[in-house]
């Protein structure tokens, strides 16, 4: 389960950002998550509270900004909403999509104390 | 609402979005009124917008610089469990050997067994054991490297723990990912793993020897995975019977020169 050491990596992202701002309790964690990055976002949430234990977010709260996928077609330029990454183009039917939006995993921001 | 205990209203939103639940006390908001005016005044929201795989990414882009600097062509084998990939690896290096300098770096939870496979051949190989991680970070390789003679101007086959999820979000600061796909396994596991298949730029077919007595569909697995990344090379082959290997060490001449 990758969540875990993404979920350690939040963790020292916010560790890292507490020793150069100065803050140490860490209210709510706001994570973008997109639809179509590798996270599973039930797992993630498992994970972050186990990951956080003994750090300044112990008993944060965590958001998850839920980002859905986007697509561009190559052939016609089209961009819509996808659900996966192997979605055909929903004007012309064309596969191979380009990825433009929803494959981010990223600490947005923290409110602390 | 109080932020001292969550008497008044029932839940806080900073921009529309819960912040946190808390139950309600039976006490007077009034009476928390001064300690939650000092709690408002320390809070602040900190923007990071950072990546979550930054540190990873960081420590692939530093492997990446030591590759260029040594001249070497480092690939990241990826697959799942049992796909053939330590034989491919294996007699790969048997074709290689002699004509450039060779290493391989390999990740599994437990055990020395692939390293010794590899080693058997001549060709130094370490062994990373992840415990219970499921797949190779950038850091692990970055801590790998020194120990083992470097492939000057030659070619790094890093053989990740054998999983079709975890290791496609993990950059090593290889030129390439090569998915292995068996045809003893599924057809549709490009769409079942697509992140994988997008991942890589070659998916190499193994155990074609086989498809006489498999009813595995060739031609729809490789749909499929073009479906899931357009751009992928496929070369069909058997590590066993030798068929397509010629195609596969043409690609890694040309990788290597390129």
């Amino acid at each position: 389960m990758h969540e875990m050491s993404l979920a350690q990596n939040v963790r020292e992202i916010i560790e890292q950002a507490a020793r150069d701002q100065g803050f140490s309790q860490v209210k709510t964690v706001w994570l973008e998550i997109g639809r179509l990055s590798c996270v599973e976002q039930e797992a993630m949430r498992f994970c972050f509270s186990a990951a956080m234990q003994g750090s300044v977010a112990e008993d944060a709260q965590l958001e998850i900004i839920d980002t859905p996928g986007r697509g561009l077609c190559p052939k016609c330029s089209h961009e819509a909403e996808i659900e996966n990454v192997y979605d055909a183009c929903s004007q012309c039917g064309s596969y191979g999509l380009q990825l433009v939006a929803g494959d981010a995993m990223r600490v947005k921001e923290l409110e602390v104390v | 609402m109080c932020l001292t205990c969550g008497c008044g209203s029932d839940e806080v939103l900073i921009r529309g979005r819960k912040l946190m639940n808390r139950p309600k006390a039976p006490v007077s908001f009034r009476l928390h009124r001064v300690e939650a005016k000092i709690a408002e005044d320390t809070q602040r929201i900190v923007k990071l917008e950072q990546d979550i795989l930054h540190k990873n990414d960081r420590h692939a882009q530093g492997n990446r610089e030591l590759f260029k600097q040594h001249g070497m062509l480092a690939l990241n084998l990826v697959s799942s469990p049992g796909s053939g990939k330590t034989t491919l690896l294996v007699r790969t290096l048997q074709a290689l050997q002699g004509r450039y300098p060779l290493a391989v770096i390999e990740g599994d939870q437990q055990t020395e067994q692939d390293a010794d496979r590899i080693r058997a051949t001549g060709v130094p190989a370490v062994q990373i054991n992840t415990g219970k991680g499921c797949h190779l970070d950038a850091q692990m390789i970055e801590r790998a490297l020194p120990e083992m003679p470097l492939p000057e101007g030659g070619m790094l086959f890093i053989e990740n723990v054998g999983n079709l999820v975890c290791p496609a979000g993990f950059d090593l600061g290889e030129f390439a990912k090569v998915v292995v796909l068996s045809v003893t396994e599924g057809e549709d596991k490009p769409l079942k793993y697509p992140d994988m298949f997008r991942a890589a730029e070659l998916m190499l077919l193994n155990k074609c020897d086989l498809l006489p007595y498999l009813t595995f569909d060739v031609e729809l697995a490789e749909t499929y995975a073009r479906r899931v990344n357009p751009d992928i090379r496929i070369i069909r082959l058997s590590a066993v019977s030798g068929e397509g290997m010629d195609a596969w060490l043409s690609w890694l001449e040309a990788q290597h020169l390129g």
